[in-house]
């Protein structure tokens, strides 16, 4: 294999592991400020476990998350020198912005999250949750900021500089607020909210079937579906959004998304189903004119194929409609899953019922999976461009790197990130059956001051 | 020197990474220390010394290399690229030392927490052996070709005078955690570390007067501008008697003022690094036409413009609660529940 196909597989590799973690921080950490929140107003101490348990597991999440994150800051550089050197300019900012203004936020407070339930007050704990939970999605923000851009780029001129094209900033918000870049955000966040509400989801419905941690697994299980339901129907809705977006901006991966060969009004959209390439055409069940509202808001709009764009412009089809169609299909499957867990919920029969118990125990999931064959969809349907329609990928690479060296490093990241997937799972695995501990029933520290062993709801100085 | 948006950047990037190594110095200090303890118990104190602060101290680096993609993106690019196998190493060493804090002390198992331990510490020092040869590569100068891509091999990055500044940074680092420890033990361990911290002066010393004489006899470029200002020189005094004051700190038993001298020992020399290689960011060796400066390396003004204020927001209020929460986790190592 040579240099380029190599690269990619890594930054496939690396990315997709990265990408595992990251949703389930920002999702958490929104669970874990609700149920802060939840113990500062009601002071029942189960709120206080929950948050701590769930603490636990943001911890072991944002550790790996780091981890494999630096991997991705130091790749640019390493595999794909000569990207990095076309837009160092313009995406190298938004990454230092990342650093200033996400990561040392979300680390920072971290410290206190983590250890400093015994040597704060309640509320600088439950400040500086927010401010881990707003550090997190400061993270999204500004990688968005800089994936968007590559996906529709402006705010920016191209100059030589000595002697070479590259990427120049004429206008930082344009940059920032890139056409693509306030849906995919949404879409993104959406998807790390899903993430985390179905964890909490999953882990209580657990304990619910063990009948183990009762009353924990029920507040639990409510916080999250009530998440779970609300971000899997704004994802239903930033979908349609970002359809929109995409049809707009990028019709190339709109219609290898759909595996639309030709131009066409009152374009159909397909619920399941495979793309026949050779044969250019799609086989499976279709709705008529779904397709066009989706991408137009009109039932009769005139969607347009790849017949419309140079074969050496189309993103590969086959994949991107897998991806594309996968993400769709769990999408649905969350809302239908969160919207009949809810209804059961509220006419209080859910935990009578095994059968949605134990799908609610596989829903977790639905977001990982729907996130990793969503960032696929969007990135391989960017192709065959690393910079939409200004750097073609191969372009982009390295000049001086050796097969030889991605193939040892390939193989390295391979078996060290197959050895900490099994780490995470056994040590998630471990966090659950351990299960929340009785101790955190009883505030301990300056947290429990002064009103130690009680939930009194007269006082409550911090 | 003309004090224009690239050397504001130039002073700025060289402030993000003396503030990694000042932080994560220590950090990676006390993982090179760790396994000369040999009971669980010192060993999961050393780790907690270090526990709420060793992930944010290693934001430094990421935002130091984001700033230097924003603002040089041709030295990224050049050094990211041509240091491939290097800089590979370099992160597997930081993950590993990420994962074995967290996975060290979840499970009982002997075998387990050697393990993580040894993970632990290779992945420290192998990473601040990796910084400080990849510092003495860029102070020695690199082979260049024309268009600013490195020209050499992984295996010529290995020579003699950057694998001295390797061992230095090796030296400096534990010296830095063993002080650092010094302020967050006591009883027994804190014994112990007394008398590691002595040897890691010792050790720097011997290290840092050995990379003086070969940087002024084998890399004269590294020192020419001292030379030719002789104000300058006040740096260089400044390095070294911060360097004396560390064991005469540390013979009182004033810990946190030794820890202030390790700092600035560190302070002063990164200065001098970066005083001496200014305007250069990459001195290219043998042909030094080819070198990467300030100016042929950077982005466009407005980037750098746009950035300074993204700093000047930043930084100031990123200071300030890295500050409060060192305040709230000051003081000796108390373990509960929570601790790794």
């Amino acid at each position: 294999m040579d240099v380029l196909t190599l690269s990619r597989i890594q930054f496939g590799l690396t990315i997709g592991f990265h990408y595992l973690y990251p949703p389930l921080s920002i999702g958490l950490g929104v669970m874990l400020v609700i149920m802060e929140a939840a113990w500062l107003k009601t002071h029942k101490a189960v709120y206080h476990q929950m948050a701590k348990f769930w603490t636990h597991v943001f911890a072991l999440t944002f550790a790996l998350g780091v981890a494999t994150g630096i991997v991705m800051e130091f790749e640019f550089g390493t595999n794909w020198a000569t990207y990095s050197r076309f837009v160092g300019d313009v995406f190298g900012s938004a990454l230092a912005a990342e650093g200033i203004f996400a990561f040392f936020l979300e680390s920072g407070f971290l410290a206190v999250l983590l250890f400093g339930w015994d040597k704060v007050s309640r509320k600088v704990h439950f400040f500086s949750t927010c401010m881990v939970c707003l550090g997190a999605h400061f993270s999204a923000v500004w990688i968005v900021v800089a994936n968007s851009w590559m996906q529709t780029p402006a705010g920016y001129h191209m100059v030589q500089h000595n002697g070479v094209w590259r990427a120049e900033v004429t206008d930082f918000w344009q940059v920032v607020f890139n056409p693509s870049m306030v849906d995919r955000l949404f879409h993104t966040l959406c998807g790390a909210w899903q993430a985390g509400a179905f964890l909490v989801v999953s882990v209580s419905a657990y304990y619910l079937l063990k009948k183990i941690h009762v009353d924990f697994a029920r507040r639990s299980l409510r916080i999250g579906l009530t998440v779970g339901l609300v971000a899997s129907l704004l994802q239903g809705f930033s979908g349609h959004l970002s359809g929109q977006e995409v049809a707009k901006y990028q019709p190339a991966k709109l219609a290898a998304f759909e595996g639309l060969y030709v131009t066409q009004s009152n374009a159909p959209l397909t619920m399941i189903g495979y793309v026949d390439e050779r044969n250019q055409k799609v086989i499976g069940l279709q709705a008529p004119y779904l397709l066009s509202f989706l991408a137009h808001n009109d039932f009769h709009a005139t969607v347009t194929g790849l017949d419309a764009i140079p074969p050496e412009d189309r993103p590969p089809v086959e994949a991107s409609f897998l991806f594309f169609h996968g993400m769709v299909g769990i999408g649905c499957l969350l809302i239908l899953i969160a919207a009949v867990g809810t209804w059961f919920s509220w006419r209080k029969v859910l935990y009578q019922k095994r059968w949605m118990l134990w799908i609610l125990v596989f829903s977790v999931l639905g977001p990982e999976i729907a996130n990793q064959l969503g960032w696929f969809a969007a990135e391989v349907g960017r192709q065959p461009w690393i910079v939409w329609h200004e750097m073609r990928t191969p372009e982009g690479l390295s000049k001086i790197l050796q097969a030889n060296a991605v193939i040892s490093s390939l193989i390295l990241f391979t078996l060290i990130y197959f050895m900490l997937f099994a780490l995470f799972i056994y040590q998630l695995n471990h966090k659950i059956q351990h299960g929340p501990h009785d101790d955190d029933l009883i505030p301990s520290g300056k947290m429990a001051l002064p009103e130690p062993l009680s939930h009194d709801h007269n006082k409550h100085t911090s | 020197m003309k004090f224009d948006l690239n050397t504001v950047w130039f002073i700025l990037v060289g402030v993000l990474f003396t503030g990694y190594a000042m932080l994560d110095g220590f950090d990676l200090g006390i993982g090179a220390l760790h396994l000369f303890t040999k009971k669980d118990e010192e060993r999961r104190v050393m780790i907690n010394a270090i526990g709420p602060v060793w992930d944010g101290n290693e934001v430094w680096l990421v935002t130091g290399g984001g700033a230097l993609f924003a603002a040089f993106p041709n030295v990224y690019a050049t050094v990211f690229s041509g240091f491939y196998l290097a800089f590979i190493l370099l992160l597997f060493a930081l993950i590993f030392r990420a994962v074995a804090i967290e996975f060290r002390s979840k499970q009982p198992m002997y075998w387990w927490r050697q393990m993580w331990d040894i993970g632990f510490a290779v992945g420290s020092i192998l990473s601040a052996l990796l910084i400080g040869v990849a510092m003495g590569n860029i102070a020695y100068g690199i082979p260049i070709d024309s268009n600013g891509e490195f020209a050499g091999t992984f295996l010529g990055l290995l020579t003699p005078y950057p694998l001295l500044l390797g061992i230095t940074t090796v030296a400096l680092f534990m010296m830095h955690g063993a002080i650092y420890g010094l302020m967050k033990t006591e009883g027994e361990l804190h014994d112990k570390l007394r008398r590691w911290a002595m040897n890691c002066i010792i050790f720097f010393v011997i290290c840092a007067a050995c990379t003086t004489m070969v940087t002024l006899l084998y890399v004269p470029h590294m020192a020419e501008r001292v030379k030719d200002h002789p104000r300058l020189f006040s740096i260089a005094l400044a390095n070294m008697l911060a360097i004396a004051n560390i064991p005469r700190e540390f013979y009182h038993g004033r810990d946190w003022r030794a820890f202030l001298s390790s700092c600035a020992t560190m302070l002063t020399l990164m200065a001098l690094f970066g005083i001496n290689q200014y305007p250069y960011m990459v001195f290219s060796q043998p042909n030094p036409e080819n070198s990467l400066d300030i100016y042929n390396a950077a982005s466009s003004q407005q980037t750098m413009r746009i950035m300074l204020v993204i700093a000047c927001i930043g930084v100031p209020v990123v200071l300030t609660y890295t500050t409060c929460i060192y305040w709230i986790f000051r003081g000796k190592v108390k373990m509960d529940r929570m601790s790794y």
